[in-house]
């Protein structure tokens, strides 16, 4: 939204003479109000007429920018509040999705894919697969070690998916928020251009999560070698993710801090990746000591 | 001399005189008595509910509900494109479906291991907080379905899923093996993609078109975990 100093009218006396001032900016002609104006999606704007172009309105990029900033005003108790955490269509969650896996530097997962559209379908969709998936898995592996064993009794191991779940989305709820609470509290003390709102924090863990569903199957592969190679890579991309979003929210502040901010960050996310997978990977400990597993 | 004859009598327009003409020598007598019966040709429901449902027989109520629930099961077992299920929703057959399945799934009482199958509550839980779930999901995502009519179309098409149930069980019986695993995997698969079919089905058209891929998934991983609960069901 424009700030209060930019409502002043400037005077354009002439278009040629200020196209000739500043070659670099471009300015629109706008008809009177007998004629419809010719204005095209793509035509870039002049400095100056933005309020013009606002108050016309046909321009479909003009009017979903209007709309934007006018998203959440619903109060919280109504259902349609809560709706605008889910105006996602399909293509731009495959678009989210795609972005996490492929890190590319120096492009921010927020800004690029985001776009101060945050949804909560991803994380927790993401979040309820991955639970799924981890306990699914390590009780595949397990059942595949001791397979052949004749003494072996199989379990399904129901207990692992209220563990996995519980640890999951505190993570993905629990450390977004502190995350948001330190950033918010640095913002403070030094003036930081990038700053995130906690759905969007929430949006970019949630996000990241992704990479683990396919490293969680793969993990059904005994060897320890191929194992510890999926899990750098998942951490590499998940984590290069996370670093590369929130490197330009913590940039200006001190050095030190915000590199251990960073480290952190990669941190946690190591600890839950390497935790949950080894842990759901684990055997019992009796069945353990009696097979040597 | 009656009122309508007065106002046949008044001095109105000419015009109103001639049309009305042939019927001034029309005379109600107050002495014969206006009655009868009026029946108008509407559905059997409303006959229903204005006379006796209290007075009929328990057997009576409890076959019509029954029939309505056999009704759906044809449905999701046949899957069409049609709005029966949706339009007169009922949740006596998720209740059956959850409880059978549960019975069935839970790990017996004599093994009290710690780490074994699902209790009855956790089976429970989980079909029917997944289905609330789901149907809070995609009446987010801005789907024009009813809270219970999804909640009755889910429910109802985990028939396929408990009629492999009691297959799986009758399965085990027979000695245990690779053939058997493979007999049960086959049966529990093609049960499964029955399920997703018949619930797409319902609830497809409900969705906004471009975000049908989004309302779909969650319910693919419910049936999925619930498969995965029924191969991986093992008798103590």
């Amino acid at each position: 939204m424009a700030a209060v100093g930019d409502l002043q009218f400037e005077e354009f006396g002439n278009a040629a003479a200020t196209a000739a001032e500043n070659p670099g900016a471009t300015t629109i002609s706008i008809e009177g109000p007998g004629e419809s104006p010719t204005h095209q999606a793509g035509l870039p704007r002049g400095s100056g007429g933005e309020e013009d172009d606002e108050l016309l309105g046909n321009d479909d990029s003009d009017k979903t920018e209007l709309l934007a900033g006018q998203k959440k005003s619903s109060p919280f108790w109504t259902f349609e509040y809560y709706q605008t955490f889910f105006d996602v269509d399909t293509y731009q969650v495959f678009d989210r999705i795609k972005g996490s896996l492929l890190p590319i530097p120096g492009k921010n997962f927020v800004r690029l894919y985001i776009r101060s559209n945050p949804d909560l379908y991803g994380p927790f969709w993401i979040c309820a697969t991955l639970v799924f998936a981890i306990a699914i898995s390590g009780n595949l592996s397990n059942f595949l070690i001791h397979l052949g064993e004749k003494t072996y009794h199989y379990v399904p191991e129901f207990r692992k998916v209220s563990i996995a779940a519980t640890i999951i989305y505190a993570y993905a709820w629990l450390v977004p928020l502190a995350l948001w609470g330190f950033l918010m509290w640095r913002n403070s003390k030094v003036m930081n251009i990038v700053s995130y709102s906690f759905l969007e924090i929430v949006c970019v863990y949630g996000y990241s999560l992704f990479i683990y569903i396919p490293t969680a199957v793969l993990w059904i592969i005994p060897q320890k070698a191929v194992r510890w190679i999926l899990v750098m890579i998942a951490l590499s991309v998940s984590g290069s993710v996370l670093a590369m979003t929130f490197w330009p929210a913590v940039r200006e502040d001190n050095r030190r801090i915000a590199l251990a901010t960073i480290v952190t960050i990669v941190l946690l996310h190591t600890l839950l990746s390497v935790g949950c997978l080894v842990w759901s990977h684990s055997c019992d400990l009796p069945v353990c000591l009696r097979y040597k597993c | 001399m009656s009122d309508l004859q007065r106002l046949m009598m008044e001095p109105t327009d000419h015009h109103a005189q001639a049309l009305f003409a042939g019927l001034s020598d029309i005379s109600i007598s107050q002495d014969i008595p206006v009655e009868g019966e009026i029946t108008i040709p509407m559905r059997s429901h409303i006959r229903e509910f204005d006379s006796s449902t209290l007075n009929e027989s328990v057997q009576n109520t409890i076959m019509r509900d029954l029939k309505a629930v056999g009704k759906k099961f044809m449905h999701v077992l046949y899957p069409r494109k049609s709005n029966t299920l949706l339009r007169d929703w009922d949740l006596w057959g998720p209740l059956i479906l959850c409880v059978t399945l549960a019975l069935m799934l839970q790990r017996s009482s004599v093994d009290s291991e710690k780490d074994g199958g699902p209790q009855f509550a956790e089976v429970f839980v989980i079909v029917w907080f997944g289905a609330v779930t789901i149907t809070l999901n995609s009446k987010l995502l801005g789907g024009n379905i009813s809270f219970f009519q999804s909640l009755c179309v889910l429910g109802y098409c985990i028939l396929p899923l408990t009629v492999a149930m009691l297959v799986c069980r009758l399965v085990l019986l027979a000695e245990q093996g690779p053939i058997n695993f493979m007999v049960r995997l086959f049966v529990v698969i093609v049960m499964f993609t029955w399920s997703i079919v018949a619930s797409t089905a319902f609830l497809a058209d409900s969705q906004p078109p471009n975000r049908k891929a989004l309302a779909i998934y969650p319910v693919f991983l419910f049936y999925f975990v619930i498969s995965w609960m029924i191969l991986t069901f093992t008798p103590q």
